[in-house]
């Protein structure tokens, strides 16, 4: 399948959320063992944890209901990058510690506000799944938005980085609220919502924590956008190279 | 030990007491270090609540707590020992009483 | 400090204490923290616990190293979990040695300036998936029959550590053989995958118990002590006891063409270990060494700034309130 091939509108609005967990939890995996303090080890982990964990379910129900006996592994381990759905944001490259928190907060305080909004969606098992990670989703916020207040308001050197981490990730911000035919669809249907509504609350929230930091929120310029609808930046293949060697170049079913 | 340019400023030590499900009081699980309290409540449930230990954390700055001397030890915890009322042990329950 | 307090002890009333401590060890009491103890004692436990905190951070790379590459979704929570436990178990190991009045950067710089040892085993490299199986069946499989003994230890800090150690280290060692059943039972180049990580792990594995008895000073007073409760040799053949039928099961053959089971000892004997390549290892020439002490040095070097950040954040806040 290639991404000429328009999937069902249903089956691409759950490919977007599983796949956006699924490339942020595989970014975060790789600070396993190299972060700044032990502590920070277990904490990034368990962040990890939890999106990949929330992108099994979203990739899992999105096979069932594509109903081509695609299963999670599949869908992770089998499509090439313009088959991948997430948005860029989360495809970032991990670069420092402040780059990684940083892009984890302007995440982070977007993953709740869409949750909420799933968690009333008309689809049972979409409002079910959405429930039960919206928790841990809060979590991470309020742990991203403390990491950006301490190194905002730390020293010098970590105020510089954290200001230069947002401003290099500001430009994908903007396909967060974008909306576009699958997400008018799913709107119609009551299955989803509308991501232009959260641009206000996420603007509040994410302002209100940069003031706190002693951040300058970076002046709003050309926003860019693709990845819902499958155009990547190159940093998504070599994700996908490594994600999925192993399965590409031994033959099994069972791991 | 002569500390290098590497060893920084080291976060302090806290103490971590949690309370599990079971309705018992708070329980010395360990210690860790953080900045402050509040990363030091966070880092507690990330270090020691990964398999649902608990429903409430304590976290104590190790420096801020005041231990009895072994030395003491017998003047310190000696007269509890008089008390042995303290103890349910103590006290014989008649037959067929139950729930006591 | 304390060391400065028990030294100054020591002079005086050694004898009196020294009778107290051998008495306790004798009745099975635990040592606690501001218990007098030799500095002996005291230094050979900060020694054998940091090394054993070291083993866990250093541990977490060899594995780390497939975190990204996980092939299934489900494997790759797996993993994560695992390798945080490690991060978690030296987080609880540093603890112990703290309480004998040694800070963890010390202790950290000790490993980054390479004049604290960690086990050898994690010097050599993970090459396929299978390595992780192989990693969570013999390796951890080894730590476990280490350290279950070490629960009932003499300094209560480090007993209770190994404890809630003990009982997360079974997930890993499971965890471990079901990559390799699953292998086993999979395509051809699964299987050869498998026996291959068997075949290089083996006996790295074996060697985690360290010197053979005749080649280990230190063993007799760390027993007396009671923070070495079995010897190097009784607890490797223990392993190989316990291992060879697991292979067996597996349809692996471990690499030790003397390996058969002595009906007689009611053990298996098995093959010469290479002492010297045991020895190049520790002392610095194993595959990965330098590799795995740059990772540590890099990650503690680029996190300086974030470490900082929160402490001078930390302090504003108090200045504030």
């Amino acid at each position: 399948m290639t991404s000429t091939t328009r999937l069902d509108p249903l089956i691409e609005y759950l490919l977007r959320f599983g796949d956006t967990a699924l490339v942020l939890g595989q970014q975060l995996g790789a600070w396993t063992g190299h972060a700044p303090i032990l502590e920070e080890d277990l904490a990034l982990t368990n962040v990890a944890l939890d999106l990949v964990g929330e992108a099994r379910a979203w990739l899992s129900h999105a096979g069932e209901r594509e109903g081509l006996e695609r299963d999670e592994d599949a869908l992770a381990f089998s499509r090439g990058d313009r088959e991948f759905h997430n948005v860029l944001l989360v495809e970032r490259p991990n670069g420092n510690f402040a780059d990684t928190l940083g892009r984890q907060f302007l995440f982070d305080a977007w993953h709740v506000l869409a949750l909420e909004q799933l968690s009333a969606s008309s689809d049972g098992r979409i409002a079910a799944l959405a429930r039960k990670v919206r928790k841990e989703a809060a979590y991470h916020a309020r742990r991203s938005a403390d990491w950006v207040v301490r190194l905002g308001d730390g020293t010098e050197t970590s105020k510089a980085r954290m200001q230069a981490a947002l401003a290099a990730l500001w430009p994908y911000v903007g396909e967060l609220f974008e909306g576009d035919d699958v997400d008018a669809e799913m709107v119609a249907r009551g299955i989803g919502f509308d991501p232009a509504a959260l641009r206000e609350p996420w603007s509040r929230g994410v302002g209100a924590v940069l003031a706190e930091a002693t951040l300058v929120q970076p002046s709003e310029g050309w926003m860019q956008r693709g990845g819902k609808r499958g155009l990547h930046s190159e940093h998504l293949g070599y994700l996908l190279a490594e994600m999925q060697s192993v399965r590409r170049s031994v033959p099994g079913d069972l791991w | 030990m002569p500390k290098n340019a590497r060893a920084v400023r080291d976060w302090p030590l806290w103490e971590i007491f949690i309370r599990s499900d079971h309705g018992l009081a708070h329980k010395h699980v360990g210690s860790l270090h953080a900045a402050d309290a509040t990363m030091a409540l966070q880092n507690a449930r990330d270090v020691y609540t990964r398999r649902n230990e608990g429903t409430s954390i304590w976290v104590v700055r190790a420096a801020d707590i005041t231990a009895s001397v072994p030395a003491e030890r017998g003047a310190f915890f000696d007269p509890a020992e008089d008390k042995v009322y303290r103890h349910p042990t103590f006290f014989t329950v008649p037959e067929g009483v139950k729930h006591l | 400090m304390y060391t400065q307090m028990v030294d100054v002890e020591a002079a005086g009333a050694a004898s009196d204490e020294q009778r107290r401590f051998d008495e306790k060890l004798d009745r099975g009491v635990t040592i606690e923290p501001k218990d007098w103890m030799p500095e002996a004692y005291r230094k050979t436990l900060v020694r054998q616990i940091s090394q054993h905190a070291h083993s866990e951070i250093v541990g977490m790379l060899p594995e780390g190293n497939w975190i990204t590459r996980a092939p299934s979704l489900e494997r790759k929570l797996i993993l994560l979990a695992k390798v945080q436990d490690e991060a978690g178990h030296g987080l609880y190991l540093y603890s112990a040695a703290e309480t004998l009045g040694v800070a963890r950067d010390e202790l950290t710089e000790a490993l980054l300036s390479g004049r604290a040892k960690y086990s050898s085993i994690f010097n050599y490299p993970t090459l396929t998936w299978a390595d992780v199986g192989a990693i969570g069946w013999l390796v951890d499989g080894a730590a476990i029959i280490n350290q279950i003994p070490l629960t009932r230890c003499s300094y209560g800090p480090y007993a209770r550590a190994m404890t809630r150690i003990c009982k997360e280290e079974s997930f890993h060692q499971r965890q471990g053989f079901d990559v390799m059943v699953k292998l086993c039972a999979g395509t051809a180049p699964q299987k050869a995958m498998a026996q291959d990580a068997l075949d290089r792990w083996w006996w790295p594995a074996v060697m985690m118990f360290g010197p053979p008895d005749s080649a280990s000073p230190n063993s007799e007073q760390s027993m007396h002590w009671k923070i070495k409760l079995f010897s190097n040799d009784e607890l490797r053949q223990r392993f190989i006891d316990q291992t060879a039928p697991q292979a067996d099961a597996l349809g692996l053959v471990i690499p030790d063409c003397e390996l058969r089971w002595n009906e007689a000892r009611g053990h298996y004997d098995f093959g010469a270990v290479d002492w010297d390549e045991f020895y190049r290892v520790v002392r610095g020439d194993g595959p990965c060494n330098r590799d795995r002490l740059r990772a540590r040095v890099d990650a503690w070097e680029e996190g300086a700034w974030v470490r900082e950040a929160a402490l001078a954040h930390a302090e504003k806040r108090t200045r504030r309130a």
